[in-house]
């Protein structure tokens, strides 16, 4: 038996590491999870980015739940993600308001004329500043923020079919169920 | 004249990204620059996430680097500006989390391997004892 002993404790590690290879698969172990869910949007005051002197706010917002997309042409995982918002979310039935994080506007315009323009508003964030308020440190990044302005959901990363049916679907369920 | 013609284009690449550098943050004096220095050693770059906020390149290291910055410039203590970058990021930025309950196990977890370790050692050393003389006998018997 004393023989087995060291076979044995061999063995535990090996499951050890099979689970650590299970687990990090199953988790992306770079997301910082926010500590801005559940809790009221910062406020900010935002230009709109095809017309820098409309000035958005939070309180402009205020009334119909809506996703805050954030993106900018310089990042590449927004491209990746581009299709899924074209193709997906316009179908979802809820606003889609793009945040052009620390671009170029007219980067930004011409990125969107290139891949398309899904957003019915897009607020401009050049130096980044109001970003840090909502806790953005990569794009994409995609907020749920609900009619009362708060934030009820965060995907850090890009969105794909398969994170919209696991996980936005059933909190977009929940604010159709609070709002009949 | 090769090497006189590549020095003048190192030199030129160097030049290049010293124009590309943003300006330095301004300090009053030096003891508030090794404070900031300090406090940017302990908060965690959110991009590349084994770098601290002072080594960091990244754009949003540079960005937090000037809200700090700001932060003490306006009289903040470091606990207010640490409870500031945790209010967006989480407790992730600090490279030294506090003790609560859902980082019991991070802080009490090394000891707990320690105590786990030593108990095993010694159950061993214990049992091997009398194995270790009964073999000698048994060599004795040989």
């Amino acid at each position: 038996m004393s023989r087995l002993l060291p076979l044995l404790g061999f063995f535990a590690l090996l499951s050890l590491l099979g689970f650590g290879i299970w687990w990090n698969q199953h988790h992306a172990m770079n997301e910082v999870p926010s500590p801005l869910i559940g809790k009221l949007a910062p406020e900010f005051n935002l230009p709109q980015l095809d017309n820098p002197t409309e000035v958005v706010s939070r309180d402009d917002l205020l009334g119909q739940p809506y996703l805050l997309n954030v993106f900018a042409s310089w990042c590449f995982a927004c491209q990746e993600e581009h299709p899924v918002l074209n193709n997906y979310v316009k179908k979802l039935g809820i606003r889609l308001i793009g945040y052009n994080y620390k671009d170029q506007p007219q980067d930004a315009q011409q990125w969107l004329t290139r891949f398309g323009n899904p957003y019915s508003l897009i607020l401009a964030d050049q130096d980044g500043r109001t970003a840090i308020d909502f806790g953005v440190y990569g794009a994409p990044e995609t907020f749920l923020i609900d009619a009362q302005g708060i934030i009820r959901y965060k995907r850090i990363g890009p969105l794909t079919p398969e994170v919209i049916a696991r996980d936005l679907q059933p909190k977009l369920d929940n604010l159709s169920r609070e709002t009949p | 004249m090769k090497s006189r013609l590549l020095a003048a284009f190192l030199s030129l690449i160097c030049l290049s990204f010293y124009a590309f550098a943003s300006a330095p943050l301004q300090f009053q004096n030096t003891a508030e620059e090794q404070r900031f220095q300090a406090l940017a050693k302990e908060l965690r770059c959110l991009v590349c996430q084994n770098e601290n906020l002072a080594d960091s390149n990244a754009g949003l290291a540079k960005d937090l680097r000037e809200e700090i910055h700001k932060l003490m410039q306006s009289g903040k203590t470091d606990d207010e500006i640490k409870t500031y970058l945790t209010a967006r990021y989480g407790d992730f930025v600090l490279y030294d989390p506090p003790l609560r309950a859902g980082t019991l196990l991070l802080w009490l977890g090394p000891g707990l391997l320690l105590l786990v370790g030593a108990i095993t050692v010694i159950i061993i050393v214990r049992r091997r004892k009398p194995a270790a003389l009964t073999a000698l006998q048994n060599e004795e018997d040989w």
